[in-house]
């Protein structure tokens, strides 16, 4: 495989592997951006990956108080999972804990569409006998009355089963700190992509893993073929100017928002070039035989 | 899509139930079919020839070009598709509609909206007593959809009101929101003596209260989200209704002679 060089920085003639998902969007407003933010990251909180949380959210975007049904701040919150009934208790769990008990508070529906999510009409029972439900036209919401005054749900979210989970860029450089700007970088561009989220801390993994492992109870372990310090020991995928791999993982509800994701992401890269940046960006992927998805980095370049 | 019309040639003289001329009964149906429909409720037949001339046209958009208060049941029933009646109606205008678009230019007779179950109504004159409340004998009035009086409601609006919004923006008789089970009622002009007489649940909202009866309780003032909401659904159809949501109310719980589970909201 002949890379593609752009600014200094190889290509690989590669492609993400990605996977259908489900996923759904709530809007989470409060009196203020901070405390909108504050219930959108604890809830957004321990889910980073299916395999071990259950369920994979993170921040979409921030709404000011103009385009949200209250007229106060609000953060849209992605949510994925691999099964309808794994999302439907992710959603009412990590609302019940954290955006039911943040104060000021009120959770709305997000994303349109027939299949819809319960929200409001299982959290409801938190009201004991004094939830009021209030239709309007076709929405249906919830007042739920707790201590600071009333916490407003709306009854159902709707749900997408034509999400996308697992797009990615390996971003490599020679250095950790070179490799750590390219990939902020691409972060903070691929923030701006509406329709999806970047699970890991701060958008970027470090511990990227391969399927199975030596020991029986590891289903996924240390994906050795991108470790530097391994590159003599292993059949590396690394060459010898790789000192830092960092990984950049994407779910989006639809194909062409994790594509988009990708290509400005990509096109950050690529605008920082290899001297202060990474000098090669890879994809993962299984071979092209497990996911339905393939995101060829070739296709995606500015 | 050019409308279905008929213009009324002179005052009825006797009442008319107009319930046959709704879209989906006229549908497939001959302006002359359509002509020869008895609507009389007494022993003289009256057809609606005899009483409209009749300007063809998709049986899915009615008008009536002149109304008058002998014209009852108009739009009963009603499932899709808009009714306009320029001028005044009678009793039971929308009554167990449940969806499609009904507008009135003039006054309607009372139980307008009577047991409807969605769609909208919009009344631009007076209504008469008992708007969307059931019948005798029915357990349920209003319980869906969006009923809004222009002018003024008589006594007793949205008796038994189970869900769906009533906005009256002109002032409402006595009684407003008798025996409600849910939904929500606003008046946002002068309101009658005991609002939410025996109210189950649901919301009334009064620009102007009276004295409420002594089985409401004070639960204080409050700027909640569900308002804001409210505020922001309702501002395409009334302005006066979005402004007093967008304000800070006060709460009153009741009727606590009844389950006790409604509110009636006021500004503070």
């Amino acid at each position: 495989m002949r890379p593609i060089k752009k600014n200094g920085v190889r290509i690989d003639d590669s492609f993400a592997e990605a996977f259908p998902m489900r996923g759904t969007a709530i809007l989470i407003t409060a009196p203020s951006r901070r405390w909108a933010r504050q219930a959108a990251a604890t809830m957004t909180g321990f889910a980073t990956s299916v395999i071990g949380c259950g369920a994979e959210a993170g921040i979409d975007c921030e709404r000011t108080g103009k385009s949200t049904p209250d007229g106060r701040p609000g953060v849209r919150v992605l949510v994925f999972s691999m099964s309808t009934d794994t999302l439907q208790t992710q959603l009412v769990n990590r609302v019940g804990q954290c955006v039911l008990t943040s104060p000021g508070s009120a959770c709305f529906a997000d994303l349109d569409g027939a299949d819809r999510l319960p929200v409001g009409d299982s959290i409801r029972y938190f009201g004991d006998g004094w939830q009021v439900s209030k239709k309007f036209g076709e929405r249906h919401f919830w007042r739920i009355p707790v201590m600071d005054g009333e916490f407003l749900c709306e009854a159902t979210t709707g749900l997408t089963k034509k999400a996308v989970g697992g797009g990615n860029l390996l971003v490599m450089g020679a250095t950790a700190k070179t490799t750590m700007r390219a990939a902020e970088l691409a972060v903070t561009a691929m923030n701006g992509v509406e329709g999806v989220i970047l699970p890991f801390p701060g958008g970027i993994v470090r511990s990227g893993s391969k399927v199975g492992s030596k020991y029986k109870a590891m289903m996924a372990s240390t994906n050795d073929t991108y470790c530097p310090t391994l590159r003599g020991a292993v059949a590396t995928s690394l060459d010898k100017d790789v000192g830092c791999v960092l990984e950049i993982v994407i779910d989006g509800l639809t194909e062409e928002a994790v594509a988009a994701a990708m290509r400005v992401g990509l096109a950050a890269i690529v605008k920082l070039g290899s001297e202060h940046g990474a000098v090669r960006v890879g994809a993962g992927n299984y071979g092209g035989k497990l996911g339905p998805f393939h995101f060829h980095l070739k296709d995606l370049l500015p | 899509m050019k409308p279905l019309v008929f213009i009324l040639k002179r005052e009825p003289d006797q009442r008319l139930d107009l319930a046959p001329l709704v879209p989906h009964l006229l549908d497939g149906k001959s302006v002359k079919d359509i002509a020869s429909l008895e609507l009389q409720i007494t022993r003289e037949t009256i057809t609606v020839g005899d009483i409209f001339k009749l300007r063809s046209g998709a049986t899915g958009s009615i008008r009536f070009e002149g109304g008058s208060a002998r014209l009852d049941n108009v739009g009963l029933g009603l499932k899709a598709g808009e009714i306009i009646i320029e001028g005044d109606c009678g009793k039971s205008l929308g009554r167990s509609m449940s969806g499609g678009n009904v507008v009135v230019t003039g006054d309607c007779g009372p139980f307008a909206g009577s047991a409807m179950s969605g769609g909208r109504l919009e009344i631009a004159g007076d209504a008469g007593g008992f708007l969307g409340a059931p019948l005798e004998g029915e357990m349920e009035g209003m319980t869906g959809g969006l009923l809004i009086v222009r002018g003024s409601a008589g006594e007793r609006a949205g008796d038994r009101l189970r869900r769906g919004t009533i906005v009256i923006e002109g002032s409402a008789g006595d009684y407003p929101g008798s025996r409600m089970i849910a939904g929500t009622l606003i008046v946002l002009g002068e309101c009658g003596s005991l609002p939410g007489y025996l109210m189950r649940r649901g919301t009334i909202a009064l620009a102007n209260p009276p004295e409420l009866a002594p089985t409401f309780v004070d639960c204080g003032l409050h700027d909640l989200a569900f308002a804001s909401v409210f505020s922001g659904l309702l501002r395409p159809e009334s302005r006066g209704a979005a402004r007093l949501f967008s304000r800070t109310l006060v709460r009153f719980a009741g009727d606590m002679a009844a389950l006790g589970k409604g509110e009636v909201f006021f500004p503070a």
